[in-house]
């Protein structure tokens, strides 16, 4: 009887002991039928599909969305989506030219090209006034094919901010060739390679009018204005191909961990390492690269600003928010999602990615761990190893009552991500 | 319009051709030892210079890398190919895709390692084309 009394008692601990460490915090999720996984309490649903590749996006006080498409279709680069019974519908389309920034700010709609900035009015509703001529911010960009993707984000002081990337993996003589050594000083930051600051309300600016913010970021997409800091956040996409081109000094398994996509808290001029530079997650140091002289273990000087958070290596970031609505739990509250695309430079090491990402904040400051929030974009665990993913988050928007939008450019869908109580 | 005609029928052919290829394997090609014996060496060859950007099965990784399986590149003249190898191509569509990434030189390799991993790339991923010798790698380098 004692001994029964004694299994019983052990089996309703086990099952205790189980039922906790399900439900323990992050790592619950549910399944909603878009496939997402999402934190416990959240539900994901798909808003729109098979817009095209749809890059970045915008929500307008309205709840409407503007849509940049890497490709213009049919002559239309930036589609307007109203939402109606709970999804969105194509209400209009305009900009016949592809690219990826977007964004609202003080009655007008920015978005860009991959050398250009344009304007559009927008009147009462937030809807563009004159879809035909729009201003033209800033001209003449660098686009060499190679990281020519122009974000873009806007301050509170009438500046906007360019991502110009570099044209090239890490400004080797011979870009991504074998031991070719890298070029002293880097001609490229001259001109790409970093944020330009431009003003927001002039025409026909380039690189004279423009100031040189930042440099050393090879190429960043994900980009966010911090208003609780009053400060520019990036996340830069790092280098590739460190076994390729250094086999002697790098193996295939540290190829695929180095170096780590780094989100940096930008202040005007600072330099964040690249091409000199990498940062080494498991060191947690800045190395100097093999290209300069580096043999995967000497330290870069202090010249150089460390990353805010550090992310795994490859899994490409190509959004990111500062979340400030109400909606979700405070611990969300002016912490960071960040879309990553997923990565290809992994192969042969299985791929990653292809999810968005929490990191807390707390003061202004990164705080704790970050986490993965939503995921399984890809289709299966095959989809992400194999990097044949069905859907890649790209593009992130908070609408008015704090839901989190997320688009994908392989197929075009929209999704909404909301937290009931 | 005849020309048309044979044209789509030759795609239809080729098509058919390819997804039948699909099941069949690289080792089914053992009936020329000589084409099997190279699609090995080859593999190794891919293994380390090739799969971080063409990827496991050869379909690239758009839209930085273009794709091996099926195009039009990997099913034309062998000279080619084997200058892309050896010089490196950038900016160059394939089948009217552009990609992103450069192709770096690869003329760090021998002749017959040339060979061999165009021979590989030629006859996998549903790719069904013949053998490229060294000698002919070796011939396409001399004419610079």
């Amino acid at each position: 009887m004692p001994a029964k009394k004694l299994s019983l008692y052990a089996a309703t601990f086990f099952i205790a002991t189980l039922f906790f460490s399900c439900t323990d915090g992050k790592k619950t999720t549910s399944t909603s039928d878009t496939g997402l996984t999402v934190p416990e309490g959240f539900s994901a649903k798909i808003m729109a599909d098979g817009l095209g590749k749809a890059r970045h996006i915008t929500v307008t006080p309205k709840g409407d969305m503007y849509v940049r498409l890497a490709e213009a279709k049919d002559g239309k680069g930036t589609l307007f989506l109203s939402e109606s019974n709970g999804s969105f519908s194509v209400k209009a389309g305009f900009g016949d030219y592809g690219g990826t920034g977007i964004s609202i700010k003080d009655g007008y709609l920015y978005s860009s090209s991959n050398q250009e900035v344009f304007r559009y009015k927008l009147d009462a509703n937030f809807q563009v006034v004159d879809a035909a001529n729009p201003e033209k911010i800033v001209t003449g960009l660098i686009d060499r094919a190679q990281h020519e993707t122009k974000s873009l984000v806007l301050d509170n002081q009438g500046n906007i901010y360019v991502n110009i990337g570099a044209f090239s993996n890490s400004c080797q003589e011979q870009d991504r060739q074998k031991g070719s050594l890298g070029m002293q000083p880097c001609p490229i930051l001259d001109s790409a390679g970093g944020i330009w600051m431009f003003k927001a309300a002039q025409l026909n600016q380039s690189y004279k009018e423009g100031v040189r913010y930042a440099t050393g970021l090879r190429n960043v997409v994900g980009l966010d204005w911090n208003q609780e800091l009053n400060q520019l956040f990036v996340m830069q996409h790092g280098r590739d191909q460190l076994h390729d081109i250094f086999p002697d000094m790098y193996t295939i398994q540290q190829s695929a961990e180095l170096p780590a996509e780094c989100m940096f808290a930008i202040k005007q001029g600072d330099h964040a390492g690249w091409p000199y530079t990498y940062y080494d997650p498991q060191q947690k140091k800045k190395i100097i690269a093999p290209e300069y002289g580096g043999d995967g273990k000497k330290e870069a000087g202090n010249e150089y600003i460390d990353p805010a958070v550090a992310f795994p290596a490859h899994m490409a970031p190509n959004a990111l928010l500062f979340y400030t609505g109400d909606q979700f739990p405070a611990k969300y509250k002016n912490g960071a999602f960040i879309a990553f695309h997923g990565s290809w430079n992994r192969a042969p090491e299985p791929q990653k990615g292809y999810f968005v990402a929490f990191q807390p904040f707390v003061d202004g400051k990164p705080s704790g761990d970050w986490e993965v929030f939503a995921d399984a974009f890809s289709g299966s665990a095959e989809n992400t190893a194999s990097g044949r993913a069905d859907h890649r988050p790209c593009g992130l928007a908070q609408g008015p009552d704090g839901s989190l939008y997320v688009s994908d450019d392989v197929k075009g869908a929209i999704y909404k991500i909301e937290y009931k109580k | 319009m005849r020309k048309l005609f044979q044209l789509s029928l030759l795609l239809v052919v080729i098509a058919a051709a390819c997804t039948k290829k699909e099941s069949s394997s690289s080792e089914s090609k053992s009936i020329d030892p000589a084409i099997a014996e190279s699609v090995a060496r080859g593999q190794l060859v891919y293994t380390q210079y090739c799969i971080a950007c063409h990827m496991k099965d050869g379909l690239g990784a758009p839209p930085m890398n273009p794709p091996l399986a099926g195009t039009s590149f990997m099913k034309g003249d062998k000279d080619i190919v084997i200058n892309v190898v050896l010089k490196g191509m950038s900016g160059e569509a394939v089948d009217g895709q552009k990609y992103h990434n450069v192709m770096p030189p690869l003329d760090f390799l021998t002749n017959e390692q040339v060979a061999d991993v165009l021979t590989y790339v030629r006859n996998s991923f549903g790719n069904n084309e013949s053998l490229i010798s060294s000698e002919e790698v070796g011939a396409a380098r001399n004419k610079k």
